[in-house]
């Protein structure tokens, strides 16, 4: 459902994401780590279309998102990095303004808006402006965003991050949930939330894979089966770079 | 469809905060204010409303700024372009659904001036052709400078660094065709560059249509500022992620 070949992206003179593919089916729940400034928001931001590949490409559904980015987006939900959102808006408002972004009308809007609600509990400040929301809500309410329309492939960059344990804990069954019948990409730093959500899940290094599998197969590959210290092990720290 | 959907939700968002009210407020009373006391309405007689419509782009070039300034260094500074950038809709219909809200805002300004209208009719007969190409003349200096706003918007995430670059390039504009400017102009260059500098003014285009005269090189004219503008805002945008 994912497939990325052989995606670069330069800023300058600065090379932030170096030949990486990978591919994610139907089904599967893809953790994508690494540490900050290794590259994952960059290839989330050019899988969704949001910014150009400097070379390579990215297909969603089939549908390469550089050649005909307007229906590759169609199928993509997703969650940027810091949750943005319409201050000025309620969380009933802005949603219904991407619903009819997504095309979707009438009873099919409602029932939408109303199932994005339920699914991301905001029932209790949907007539609320964004701008009174708490950092939990607010990034809850960004998620409804992303489910709103069903989509195939979801895109979710640190979709738990600011969420207290509880909601943490409730965004990763959601994720498990949505998982059995959609493409998932999410990127985490937070290693137990790839045992406890994905697939499978790849370390990205200064732009590139360092290492790819499935929780178990990671752990397995870990000194000490500790998925820190193979994370440790494969990927520089800031001091070091 | 789409442009329709950003241009609501760019409408709304100027309805929801003050902004679009104290702008309205600001634009009908300076407007009226100043026709009434330095264009000495009352005392020259005239049914033509010249002073009125002369003191417009002078409020436009600060206010214009003023409504248009939020446009996308807001959206940058937010974060929401990431939104707008993955939604399945082109960047055209995201630029004219914000560049016609800010214009609706401005033509609710304008109209709500309808009072002067109904005075000068009430007096006498004036010509309301020239009132009404005036009008025109009036909304589309407006929409220019909104559109030049939108350009200097795209650069910046600031809406302080967007509102005094934009209000200076909008005052050069008015400043560049305003006669004192273009006769001291003249004098001190030649008559050619002054004609030249005047020709990127809005004053002479305005003037005609103030007179009531529709000619097609005046909507030329705006059409070209505002399609430049709009364009350039475009790549901008665009040059800004690659």
């Amino acid at each position: 459902m994912i497939e990325v070949v052989n995606i670069s992206k330069h800023f300058g003179t600065k090379l932030a994401v170096d030949n990486l593919s990978f591919t994610v089916k139907k089904g599967e729940v893809l953790g994508f780590l690494g540490p900050n400034g290794a590259g994952k928001s960059t290839t989330m931001r050019m899988v969704t279309g949001f910014l150009p590949p400097s070379s390579g490409d990215a297909k969603v559904c089939g549908i390469s998102i550089t050649e005909n980015p307007y229906e590759a987006k169609t199928k993509i939900g997703y969650l940027p990095e810091s949750a943005p959102l319409y201050n000025d808006m309620t969380v009933i408002g802005f949603l219904n303004f991407c619903a009819n972004v997504r095309k979707l009308s009438g009873s099919a809007k409602n029932d939408a808006v109303e199932k994005a609600i339920e699914t991301c509990f905001l029932t209790s400040v949907a007539h609320q402006s964004i701008d009174t929301l708490s950092k939990g809500y607010r990034h809850r309410t960004c998620l409804a965003q992303a489910l709103l329309h069903d989509p195939e492939v979801l895109i979710l960059d640190e979709p738990t991050d600011g969420l207290d344990p509880n909601q943490k804990y409730e965004v990763r069954q959601l994720i498990k949930r949505l998982g059995k019948d959609k493409a998932i990409l999410f990127s985490t730093h937070i290693l137990e939330e790839v045992e406890a959500a994905c697939t499978r899940a790849v370390i990205v290094d200064r732009g590139r894979i360092v290492a790819d599998g499935t929780p178990a197969e990671l752990i397995a590959q870990a000194p000490n089966s500790s998925l820190t210290e193979l994370f440790r092990k494969v990927t520089t720290t800031d001091t070091a770079a | 469809m789409n442009t329709l959907t950003i241009y609501l939700r760019e409408l709304k968002s100027y309805f929801a905060q003050p902004t679009a009210y104290a702008l309205i407020v600001i634009f009908v009373f300076l407007s009226l204010g100043l026709t009434f006391t330095f264009g000495a309405f009352m005392r020259t007689g005239d049914l033509s409303l010249f002073y009125f419509f002369f003191y417009h782009p002078w409020l436009y070039m600060l206010l214009a700024p003023a409504i248009s300034m939020k446009l996308w260094a807001d959206e940058q500074r937010n974060g929401t372009i990431e939104l707008l950038g993955t939604f399945p809709v082109s960047t055209w219909s995201i630029i004219a659904g914000k560049f016609l809200a800010a214009a609706t805002v401005s033509l609710v300004a304008l109209l709500l001036t309808f009072p002067m209208v109904i005075t000068v009719n009430f007096l006498g007969n004036p010509d309301n052709v020239a009132i009404i190409s005036s009008y025109i003349g009036s909304f589309l200096v407006c929409c220019t400078f909104i559109a030049i706003t939108m350009l200097v918007s795209a650069f910046t995430r600031d809406q302080v660094v967007c509102l005094i670059v934009s209000v200076t390039i909008c005052t050069i504009m008015v400043l560049c065709g305003y006669e004192p400017v273009t006769t001291e102009l003249a004098k001190a260059t030649s008559p050619g560059t002054a004609e030249a500098v005047a020709s990127l003014s809005v004053w002479s285009q305005f003037a005609s249509l103030e007179r009531g005269m529709f000619r097609l090189q005046d909507f030329i004219w705006f059409a070209s500022f505002i399609s430049i503008s709009l364009i350039g805002t475009s790549t901008i945008l665009s040059a800004k992620r690659a």
